[in-house]
């Protein structure tokens, strides 16, 4: 790993545990790029989607998947967006959909990578429901929430993961409702797979993508990243350089966590980052494929 | 095969599987749930896959993305799952992605009566998403018609690439009759999508045809589907240059061919002055009170539509110059009426209503065509 990547992304996880050198420096990244898009992306400039992006075709790169191998699925917001730009076969669909689309694509072609992705109003709010059965039936399908605390598309609205007491366009004196746990949400819905790190961590995001769409049943990964074009200009947080840096002092590793005092875990504000379920459990597609062999084969 | 008893929802299923459907999502609902679970038991059986989902807003996602993946997909429902399915069957229409919803049409508004038998919903089929979107319903008078539409469904959805809704109703569901289905063999639909990867792809090409070929996901084109306004490529534009050329496609491709997608069954009678036209339950309704009427000396036409949508609007404006008088019996308060009247104008059109999940009966179209 070169000294400035480790430098500038304040790694503080496990040597062990990150990428080797060589698959940074080979990534192919631009490859996966669909260049007969018009770039430059909708993003705002200083957003972390793109973080997310890049994380995910490194992962995917990683893995030696096939391009056309790998479908990604997608509802509305600024995260949906995401698939446009990315050479894979891409579903842009309904707001809060994605996972039911995936469900279907998924149990049509078991053999391709469902991977969908959204944001937290898509996924926890208007598609909260599909979110814990997907999880439920161990459905063999990433979902990559990249977590922003609003509603950024329409302009600022608090959404399901937005703190207690922030501001937001339709919460003009402060946010009354308490935030989704988003991870520990796919857990108690059964997720074989379950992990979180920010858009600063970007390596660490390479790493958790990479091991969620390896898993065989459902897997989420938590991107936490901001919107400071509306959240943080409402809640003065500044620029999207402080937000981002934001990231790295309001975050703790699983590790550093496991090590705090009891009283300190209760006290404990920041973001915990790290893979909280890794597990085996039957995915729903062999499951159906077994039915199917077991009736075929003259099952009553 | 032999000749066997069974129910509208039944032959649903069978026709289904007949057709090649090898996908099925939805979730209960009176008075459709018997052909989830008919699906339920025989799709493993022939390597199809079936599955619960947990509303009909994903069930309706779900054969979507099945679609996509490459397998003939359907889904069932009533009133207010169809009105919770909306918001994809729009998706469907707008992507150009083949499926088939049923809606077994039970009393509304609302939740209603769900053990009551309806038309209610033939306006919402036509518009029930929001936008201007092309469309086609189907709608059975009997038990056998259930197989045969469905199967019809299933082709027209493949060729023109648009979302087909089943409209039936919960008599046609629910009632019993002696069937002899054919062969299965014997039904082997054209297959219209690229399968794998042969040259170039340009997923919504305005030209040459109508319909440009739907790639499955997987095959090799890795391409974009969105239901934003799209280019010919599918990715997103706001363009009206590149907007305009795909609306005049999207919202002209059924109407090239009607004489294809729409079906209508005429018993005429020389001299008529007087049509009954019906579709669904309220026709067999209307066939009885036809027979009533001219065995006491009546002339009276009679036009059963299949296709409800698109209307067949030069087919009910023939029958309106040909006639002084258009009876239309329907288990609302006139829906399908509307279009009629569009046609023939309302002085000739007298319509015939119940909406309280009564069949409207022969002698209230007997006195109608008195009046």
């Amino acid at each position: 790993m070169n000294d400035h990547i480790r430098e500038a992304h304040g790694l503080e996880v496990d040597e062990g545990q990150l990428p080797a050198e060589d698959w940074f420096e080979r990534s192919e990244t631009l490859q996966k790029l669909r260049r007969n898009k018009k770039f430059p992306t909708i993003w705002c400039s200083g957003c972390g989607i793109g973080v997310v992006m890049g994380a995910l075709i490194r992962a995917i790169d990683h893995l030696g998947l096939k391009n056309d191998d790998v479908a990604l699925v997608a509802g509305i917001g600024c995260s949906a967006r995401m698939p446009i730009y990315m050479d894979y076969n891409t579903l842009h669909t309904t707001h809060g959909r994605a996972l039911a689309f995936a469900t279907g694509l998924k149990i049509a072609r078991p053999d391709m990578k469902v991977i969908a992705i959204m944001g937290d109003g898509d996924a926890l709010a208007i598609g909260g429901n599909h979110f814990i059965h997907a999880a439920r039936r161990n459905m063999g399908i990433t979902a990559i929430v990249i977590n922003n605390s609003i509603y950024g598309m329409t302009g600022g609205q608090y959404s399901p993961t937005t703190p207690l007491n922030s501001r937001a366009t339709t919460a003009p004196y402060g946010n009354i409702e308490p935030p989704f746990p988003i991870c520990d949400l796919a857990v108690a819905a059964g997720a074989s797979y379950v992990a979180r790190s920010t858009v600063y961590h970007a390596l660490e995001l390479d790493k958790f993508i990479s091991e969620a769409i390896s898993k065989d049943g459902f897997s989420m990964v938590e991107a936490v990243s901001y919107c400071h074009t509306t959240y943080g200009r409402i809640n003065k947080l500044g620029t999207a350089a402080d937000m981002m840096r934001a990231l790295k002092d309001t975050s703790i590793s699983q590790t550093a966590y496991g090590n705090l005092s009891p009283e300190e875990k209760t006290n404990n504000t920041k973001i915990v980052r790290g893979n909280f379920v890794n597990i085996d459990r039957p995915q729903y597609t062999n499951s159906y494929s077994s039915l199917i062999t077991r009736i075929q084969g003259g099952e009553q | 095969m032999s000749i066997k008893l069974m129910q509208g929802n039944d032959a649903i299923g069978w026709g289904a599987i007949a057709a090649g459907c090898r996908f099925y999502a939805g979730y209960p609902i009176t008075p459709s749930t018997e052909v989830a679970e008919i699906l339920s038991r025989e799709l493993p059986k022939v390597g199809g896959k079936f599955i619960q989902m947990e509303d009909e807003i994903a069930s309706m996602a779900a054969i979507i993305g099945a679609s996509v993946g490459g397998l003939k997909s359907m889904t069932a429902t009533s009133g207010p799952g169809f009105s919770l399915m909306q918001e994809n069957i729009g998706y469907a229409a707008m992507t150009e992605i083949p499926c088939v919803i049923v809606d077994v049409q039970r009393l509304g508004p609302s939740t209603g009566q769900p053990t009551a038998a309806s038309q209610g919903d033939v306006m919402q089929a036509r518009w029930g998403t929001h936008g201007d979107h092309p469309i086609i319903a189907l709608s059975p008078t009997s038990v056998r018609q259930a197989f045969d539409l469905t199967v019809k469904a299933f082709e027209l959805s493949e060729k023109y690439r648009t979302p087909v809704i089943l409209l039936t109703d919960e008599i046609i569901g629910h009632m019993r009759e002696p069937v002899d289905l054919p062969d299965f063999k014997t039904i082997q639909l054209p297959e219209y999508r690229l399968t794998k990867k042969d040259g170039e792809y340009i997923p919504y090409r305005n030209e040459p045809g109508d319909v440009p070929p739907l790639a499955n996901f997987g095959v090799g084109y890795r391409y974009h589907i969105t239901a934003l306004f799209h280019d010919q490529q599918g990715f997103s534009t706001q363009r009206v240059d590149e907007i305009d050329p795909w609306l005049e496609r999207f919202n002209s491709k059924l109407d090239k061919h009607l004489d294809d997608i729409l079906m209508l069954e005429e018993d005429r009678m020389p001299g008529a002055q007087l049509a009954i036209l019906s579709y669904g339950a309220s026709a067999r309704t209307s066939r009885h009170a036809m027979k009533l009427a001219r065995a006491r000396g009546q002339k009276v036409d009679l036009m059963t539509l299949l296709t409800i949508w698109p209307f067949p609007e030069a087919q009910v404006e023939a029958l309106g110059e040909r006639v002084d008088r258009i009876i239309v019996p329907e288990m609302n308060l006139g829906q399908l009426a509307y279009e009629v009247e569009r046609m023939v104008g309302r002085k000739k059109v007298k319509r015939v209503t119940r909406a309280n999940g009564e069949m409207v009966t022969p002698q209230m179209v007997l006195d109608a065509l008195e009046g």
